[in-house]
């Protein structure tokens, strides 16, 4: 798979990441060589096989309705880039 | 201070020494050499305060294999007391408002956290010289670098720095260190130890296990450390590991396969040597070695790249700075904020990996990359069970080479990928191994071993290293410490 | 001309229904889903996404998604797994959602409508249980937002139909029918005004004929099932009017204003939709076996349809009054225990429809939220029946009983209002009144037949209305005609 600069820019606004001019060369070329390394899995016929995307064969994990008091407000906000009147503080968002 | 956690607590019953004393002494120790080898992000002053409380605990009849050890915590475990930052600078200065299931289980059994060790950024990498914080060097050599991405705490206790630790294991990152340092480690069962406060790299990959000098050790810690938690969904219920019963050296009847195809080029010779060299001793102590072709050895790095990194690209998203870590100081609107606090708050290893990772999910490509790897993962398991229809376990190298020099792994991505060819298959099914020495090359620098057992299977890798440790004495060694950098060598190598 | 109020257009019209289930905790950590409280206050390490947490499923929204299934006709999918949708956005901590996309826990379902053209089934493709967002206030003043993660992790279902509705009247009977069903179910409260019930309307039009569909518009943002109405009319004729104008229907997220009556198109980002969905690896998958299907079917309660064609066999009610009935589960039990305690469902039925739903209307009352007592009801109708007390009075009472939950029986006592039952009395009272009145009489011999009502009323004052006013109408009647 080779990968294009429109690639690189559209993976990189889906990553919410803002490269260089170096940096986006640089990631092509990476990008570029790890997937064609990675081209190898079609070799293998996997039409008859199921992904695995759970390994421990773990199932049904629930737990019981039970609501537990609060965790402390503080707590949560404690690292938090801004705050007003107990809630988290971002630039308005645009609808 | 070269000690094992039972060599203290042999110190500490014998009333010898106390948990503040030993507490404070390796504080002593981290002081003096932490300069060079930088092994920690970050210590907790308050630790001989917390060891003079298990001093009374233990006054009051505190028992456990744990009460009154030094241990050191990667920094990707979450940590109410002290920062936990992943070694990136997006989580600058990050106090998590709760404890890691495993922190919590350490300090009930009484151990006395000193620290957060060093990792590389995101446990992505295999160096720790992706670490926002410097790079960690090795204790053999220090101008090599211990491996990753657990090298702070493989360092730690390399250096004497604390007599155990703990790691985590994505694709070889307890296992891979502890090859490069001498040390021996367990990355459990998939499911064995909570990951609840490990904070998320590969959440179908991710293990935290124990690094020690010993098997004895990494038995007492893991002991402690796994169990059931219902904090995690994919934590197996009623996991009790005995290794009490594990702990001799009896062999017989144990059938290990030695898989031929993973003893052929790339490997480096003397580990090579030293990997058939432990098969002869395993035969020695009564154990059957069958040799055998262990397929899909080639899919195993592509399948498990394309998986860590789409789940990592997911797990990673969250770090956006609002809620917590680091925040740009100035920034036009929320896009700009994301934008900016991203760019700026992750190294480029990650950026990579997260580029990596969205690819194989985005549209038009999940289905050829991050469905076809989770298919090869099927295949994958596959052919492991089939193995361990045979064997009692699977001895495979851990690294295709002892640890390299500072500075020559990063900047070919691919290579170093490759170099995790004997470590990933074991997360992508969830089965557990250990890693242990087994040699050293002509440079003096350490090679480690790895035993893989089906899940659950811990009992039987204890016992087998145990054995093996019994009858060698490689993981006795300890290297001599500097205090500080010739620098002049350095630059006089780097010259040349 | 056919079509849409004879545009020559034809409507297409899809759901995607989120409701916010009532379990006392959130889908993936113990958080109360209180509404209201302190802005995040409701909150933990978990529903905050706070680096190293994990989530843990809770048992009840996985009985309740089946429950929603079952009663909806769909197949249950018994082996069933969570997914993540990635997107940012400040009121998603984690910049994903937990939803379901693969393997959804509903399918291929239908709920029974009454359409525009008679009876219509409306297809339910898929129902999958996700969490919900945080709430965003906007500060216009600082120009910032600010974020409150009290309700992000709330488990919600979304049940998206198939595009099978054709005018808001089809869209408005689907909602009122999934809305009761989800009542009953005690899946939901489903309050619109409160945000546990939102509909997301996919909207387009083609002209009567075409093949093609047109393509189509999602509307969001109604909070009320009068402004899906108005949205929806809006949107029709929108569409309509660019398409005649010779233009084409962008494909577009939309959000209506109601108070200004107008629709309008959101800014989006380019590649926002690639969601990169992948199964959720932190959740274990899901497998529900025969048994447990079979233990939530059985606790399925009587269902609308089926309680308003037993209304219609057993009580001899109208249709109408058993739908209008059976729309609420909680005015369906008062009906029924008032009807168990006096056996009068028709006179039930009627002061329920009647009175209770006037009053109810009147303060914007919900079935739900009703106080008084059935057996105070029943009373009240048995001492209609009975004679005891006149239609009249007993509205009045009942006003009370609405308000106050007062017995009937004493108050009927306390204050005189039995009807009089001494018919000699009344005779008296009845010749008094015609001896009065020489002028009424005479009208009425003169074939004035409406002078008896003046009559009637007379005695009824004279009686401070405690007499029966039939049985006074029938008395005078006989007497004048004598």
């Amino acid at each position: 798979m080779e990968i294009d600069a429109k690639m690189v820019e559209y993976v990189a606004e889906l990553s919410k990441l803002r490269l260089s001019e170096d940096e986006k060369v640089l990631m092509q070329q990476d990008l570029t060589r790890v997937l064609q390394y990675m081209d190898i899995l079609n070799s293998l016929d996997t039409s008859a096989v199921q992904p695995l995307t759970h390994v421990s064969g773990v199932e049904n994990v629930l737990r019981e309705d039970v609501a537990a008091g609060s965790f402390g407000r503080d707590k949560i906000l404690q690292n938090a880039i801004a705050v007003e009147d107990g809630c988290f503080k971002v630039p308005q968002t645009v609808e | 201070m070269q000690q094992t956690a039972k060599e203290l607590k042999a110190a500490l019953a014998q009333g010898k020494t106390t948990a503040a004393a030993a507490t404070a002494a390796y504080l002593e120790e981290i002081s003096k050499y932490d300069g060079v080898y930088h092994a920690y992000n970050s210590i907790n002053t308050a630790a001989v305060e917390d060891a003079a409380r298990v001093d009374e605990r233990l006054a009051e009849g505190l028992t456990g294999l744990l009460a009154g050890v030094p241990i050191a915590i990667k920094d990707n475990i979450a940590t109410e007391n002290l920062p936990t930052t992943c070694s990136s600078r997006i989580l600058e200065g990050f106090m998590s408002p709760y404890n890691a299931t495993v922190i919590e289980k350490l300090a009930e059994a009484g151990a006395v956290i000193l620290g957060k060790a060093n990792m590389d950024e995101f446990a992505m990498g295999s160096t720790t010289e992706t670490s926002y914080t410097g790079i960690t060097r090795n204790p053999w050599d220090e101008n090599r670098v211990p491996g990753g991405s657990s090298g702070g705490s493989a360092a730690a206790v390399a250096a004497g720095l604390a007599p155990v630790a703990l790691g985590s294991d994505t694709g070889g990152s307890i296992r891979q260190p502890c090859a490069y340092c001498g040390l021996t480690g367990i990355k459990p069962t998939y499911g064995a130890v909570s990951r609840y406060g490990l904070l998320a790299y590969g959440s179908s990959l991710d293990q935290i296990g124990p690094i020690a000098h010993n098997v004895e050790d990494c038995a007492a810690v893991l002991s402690v450390i796994a169990g059931y938690d219902e904090k995690d969904s994919t934590s197996a219920e009623g996991v009790q590991f005995d290794f009490a019963a594990a702990l001799n050296d009896d062999l017989r009847g144990k059938k290990i396969g030695l898989p031929t195809n993973y003893l052929g080029e790339g490997l480096n010779p003397e580990i090579r040597a030293a990997i058939l060299a432990a098969c002869e001793k395993f035969t020695e102590l009564g154990a059957e070695i069958e040799e055998f072709e262990m397929p899909m050895m080639e899919y195993a790095v592509p399948a498990y790249y394309i998986i860590a990194s789409a789940e990592a690209s997911s797990n990673l998203q969250r770090y956006d700075g609002i809620k917590y870590g680091y925040h740009p100081e100035s920034f036009t609107d929320l896009e700009d904020l994301y934008l900016t606090t991203r760019s700026e708050g992750f190294g480029f290893e990650v950026k990579r990996r997260i580029m990596l990772g969205t690819f194989a999910l985005s549209s038009g490509y999940y289905d050829a990359y991050y469905q076809k790897a989770l298919k090869v993962r099927t295949l994958i398991r596959q052919a492991f069970d089939a193995a361990f229809a045979k064997y009692d376990a699977i001895i495979s190298p851990v690294a295709p080479t002892t640890a390299p020099r500072l500075g020559e792994s990063l900047s070919d991505p691919l290579a170093m990928y490759l170099s995790d060819i004997y470590t990933v298959s074991v997360n992508l099914i969830g089965i557990p191994a250990i890693a242990l020495p087994c040699g050293f090359d002509s440079e003096n620098m350490p090679i480690g071993m790895q035993l893989l057992g089906k899940a659950m299977s811990e009992e039987t890798l204890v016992n087998l290293g145990y054995a093996y440790q019994q009858h060698t004495d490689w993981h006795l060694r300890t290297p001599e410490l500097k205090t500080e950098l010739n620098t002049e060598i350095e630059m006089q190598k780097e010259a040349e | 001309m056919a079509g849409y109020k004879n545009t020559g257009y034809e409507v297409v019209i899809g759901l995607e229904v989120h409701v916010e289930l009532n379990t006392a905790t959130k889908i993936f950590c113990n958080c109360s889903t209180e509404f209201g409280g302190l802005p995040n206050t409701h909150v933990c390490p978990v529903c905050s996404g706070m680096p190293g947490v994990l989530p843990v499923m809770n048992k009840q929204v996985l009985e309740k998604a089946i429950a929603a299934g079952i009663a909806t006709n769909c197949t249950i999918t018994q082996q069933c797994k969570f997914d993540r949708k990635n997107y940012f956005y400040p009121d998603l901590p984690k910049a994903y959602q937990t939803s379901q996309l693969y393997l959804p826990i509903c399918r291929n379902g239908y709920l029974e409508i009454e359409g525009d053209n008679g009876p219509k089934k409306v297809r339910i493709h898929q129902i999958h249980m996700e969490e919900d967002a945080g709430k965003l206030s906007h500060d216009a003043k600082s120009g910032s937002t600010l974020i409150d993660y009290n309700r992000c992790g709330v488990p919600l279902l979304e049940i998206v139909s198939e595009p099978d509705m054709s005018s808001a009247d089809e869209v408005l009977a689907y909602l009122e029918k999934l809305k009761s069903t989800m009542e009953y179910l005690n899946v939901s409260d489903c309050k619109m005004q409160e945000g546990s019930m939102r509909a997301d309307v996919n909207l387009s039009v083609r002209r009567c004929g075409d093949p093609e569909l047109g393509t189509r518009t999602e509307t969001k943002n109604m909070n009320s099932f009068k402004a899906i109405a108005r949205a929806i009319e809006a949107e029709i004729f929108r569409q309509i009017e660019l398409i005649e104008d010779g233009g084409h229907v962008r494909q577009e997220t939309r959000r209506w204003d109601d108070e200004k009556g107008v629709g309008y198109a959101m800014r989006s980002k380019e590649n926002a939709h690639d969601y990169r969905y992948f199964p959720e690896p932190d959740l274990a998958p899901i497998n529900i076996s025969d048994e447990h299907l079979a233990r939530v079917a059985a606790t399925i309660p009587e269902l609308p349809d089926q309680k308003q064609a037993r209304y219609v066999e057993d009580f001899k009610l109208s249709a109408y009054d058993a739908a209008q009935l059976t729309r609420s589960r909680h005015l369906a039990g008062i009906f029924e225990q008032t009807v168990a305690l006096c056996n009068l469902p028709k006179e039930a039925a009627n002061f329920l429809l009647g009175d209770c739903m006037r009053l109810m209307n009147a303060e914007g009352r919900e079935a739900a939220d009703l106080t008084f007592s059935p057996e105070r009801l029943a009373e009240l109708l048995k001492l209609v029946a009975a004679g005891t007390i006149n239609k009249t009075t007993a509205k009045a009472i009942f006003e009370k009983i609405y308000a106050e939950d007062i017995d009937p029986v004493a108050y009927v006592k306390e204050n005189g209002l039995e009807m009089m039952s001494d018919d000699g009395e009344l005779d008296s009272l009845i010749a008094g009144i015609i001896e009065a009145n020489p002028k009424s009489v005479a009208d009425y011999k003169n074939g004035k037949k409406a002078a008896v009502g003046f009559l009637v009323g007379q005695v009824m004052k004279a009686t401070k209305g405690k007499a029966d006013a039939g049985k006074v109408n029938a008395k005078l009647t006989e007497l004048l005609n004598k």
